[in-house]
């Protein structure tokens, strides 16, 4: 397997901060890789680092090129999506446009109008629901947009920050289905989450992030039985 | 009942004015949460750039129809206020993206200072005269005069608005500007280059007042370095009026000022017993701002925000 994405001394601060202290990690094309941790481990700075969103330490490579220090939108061009924390769909923009949004970079018409064709044929939900404005949907069907949307750039890499935050378990279980799906279908997927029993199942490896720094990581399969994990992020 | 038709006319094609002009405060402010306080200023350079090409073709080729020499003055302005506003935005206030919005406020008002008093220096204090270029027609309308030129303004405004109504709502960059007033970080993680967007927003906003300060200065004849501060204030008021940061609300709070202005100009002689006269004009776009300030600041079409000053 070829590496996609290799990240080496990573570090991310606010003023006086610490939130990302130095780590190192990899994603390898195709592969499924989530990264857990508790509340203010430095997840989600993680993912801003890598998206140009804050300013950051180290290297980051993607598919063999330095990308560290670019403008957000020219990382986005590169391939990389990030589905952020909270959503962040456009409410006073409806489903339709936000999803146009997500297709911002591409100028290939036919294609995109088939992607469209195909984000609604999944979710049918936002089919129904396309021209309402996004503010006015669930949380669940604004995860389903806002995953939706991302797609809609055919990203290389997609960068999911907690989907299931904030979501009933039935709605959870489909937002899984999603990721499942995207998956299957060859996209290289870093997940960020807290709900480490979901993220471990659906994932092949997996990071653990503890006060801004990894301290365990290996196939999800083992990390689910390390007593470690168990006791710490499975409530055992 | 004649003069109640005849204000209206006036207000309406002053209102149309003031609506160009309160679209670029409006389309900023809807982007930065900025008040460009220079806009007023761009307006002014768009009359006087204008003013001087028109000076300078008169001289060197005084064959030239009227129409044409007018026109050649909006097309120098044009692009001269659009340069003026990019750099505005680029030296001014995009190094205070991130700092208190305090300080992006007061150094709108120190360019808008810098602005006047740069202009007074080139063209001087005196007032430029609009010289008699253009086709005089007068038409009656029950009772209310209409001249060519009062036509032309608000067709040609609510033509200009037609087409900005159709780039924001239509277009990629109008869906991008869209993106980026509800959220920069989601706008940019689309790709979009958000610096870029601002800068097209000002741009655009200052092609329009170089219209609109063409405009102002062929109706009143007139231009002069001061001029862009109360239309400016006007312009602003009739943003607030329409809500701050909808662009329909300017469209719409434009014309309504204008409308108010006429009629309270009209009528305020014969409401006071002719105690206050119609120079009292200008108040009245005051009074609006602080009525609207006080009993509904989101403005008639804004969605009502929580004061994050
Ligand atoms: N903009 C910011 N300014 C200052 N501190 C910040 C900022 N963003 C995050 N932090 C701090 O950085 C640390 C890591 O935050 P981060 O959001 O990366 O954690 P997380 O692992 O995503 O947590 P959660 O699971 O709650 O989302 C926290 O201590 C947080 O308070
Ligand atoms: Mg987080």
């Amino acid at each position: 397997m070829t590496t996609l994405l290799s990240v080496h001394g990573l570090k991310v601060a606010y003023g006086g901060i610490h939130a990302v202290r130095g780590i190192d990690f990899e994603v390898a094309s195709g592969e499924l890789v989530c990264l857990i941790g508790a509340n203010g481990a430095g997840k989600s700075s993680t993912l801003k680092g890598l998206m140009g969103l804050v300013p950051h330490g180290g290297s980051i490579h993607f598919d063999g090129e330095r990308v560290q220090h670019a403008a957000t939108h020219t990382i986005v061009a590169r391939g990389l999506a990030l589905v952020p924390e909270g959503r962040g769909v456009f409410g006073r923009l409806t489903v339709a446009e936000n999803l146009d949004m997500g297709a911002y970079i591409r100028r290939d018409k036919p294609g995109i109008k088939a992607d469209l064709a195909r984000a609604y044929e999944h979710f049918p939900r936002l089919a129904e629901r396309r021209a309402q404005l996004a503010g006015t949907l669930s949380g669940g069907e604004q995860q389903m947009l806002a995953i939706a949307r991302a797609m809609m750039g055919r990203p290389r890499l997609l960068l999911l920050d907690e989907p299931s935050m904030g979501l009933a378990p039935l709605m959870v279980q489909k937002i899984y289905e999603t990721i499942a799906t995207i998956a299957g279908e060859g996209v290289t997927i870093l997940l960020v989450e807290q709900n480490a029993n979901l993220a471990l199942k659906v994932s092949h490896r997996a990071y653990v992030m503890e006060s801004g720094a990894i301290t365990l990581s290996g196939p999800s399969a083992e990390l689910a039985n390390d007593p470690q994990v168990r006791a710490a992020y499975l409530g055992e | 009942m004649d003069i109640f038709l005849q204000q209206l006319v006036n207000g309406l094609v002053l209102g149309s004015i003031y609506a160009l002009v309160a679209l670029g405060y409006t389309m900023v402010y809807g982007i930065l949460e900025l008040i460009n306080f220079a806009h007023g200023e761009v307006t002014m350079i768009g009359a006087m750039v204008a003013l001087s090409v028109i000076g300078v073709l008169m001289g060197a080729a005084p064959d030239l129809p009227g129409v044409m020499v007018v026109l050649a003055g909006i097309l120098v302005a044009i692009p001269a206020c659009m340069a003026l506003a990019f750099g505005i935005e680029k030296v001014a206030y995009r190094p205070l993206r991130k700092a208190p919005r305090l300080a992006p406020l007061i150094t709108a008002i120190g360019v808008s200072i810098i602005l006047q008093n740069l202009a007074m220096l080139i063209w001087g204090r005196q007032y430029v005269s609009f010289p008699p270029l253009l086709p005089v027609a007068r038409f009656e309308f029950l009772g209310a005069h209409i001249s060519l030129l009062q036509i032309v303004i608000v067709v040609l405004a609510v033509t200009i608005m037609a087409g900005l109504w159709l780039l924001v709502e239509k277009s990629r960059l109008g869906r991008a500007m869209r993106a980026t007033a509800q959220s920069k970080e989601v706008a940019e993680l689309m790709g979009v280059n958000v610096d870029r967007v601002i800068s097209a927003t000002f741009i655009i906003g200052a092609a329009i007042a170089a219209i609109a300060g063409v405009m102002v200065s062929a109706y009143y004849g007139l231009a002069h370095y001061y001029m862009g501060f109360m239309l400016g204030l006007k312009a602003f008021s009739a943003a607030v009026l329409g809500g701050i940061g909808n662009i329909a609300g300017a469209m719409l709070g434009g014309l309504l000022l204008g409308v108010i202005e006429a009629l309270g100009a009209g009528y305020i002689g014969d409401i006071t017993g002719g105690f206050l006269g119609s120079h009292y004009q200008d108040v009245f776009a005051f009074f609006v701002l602080i009525l609207v300030l006080v009993f509904r600041p989101s403005g008639l079409l804004g969605e009502r925000v929580a004061n994050r000053a």
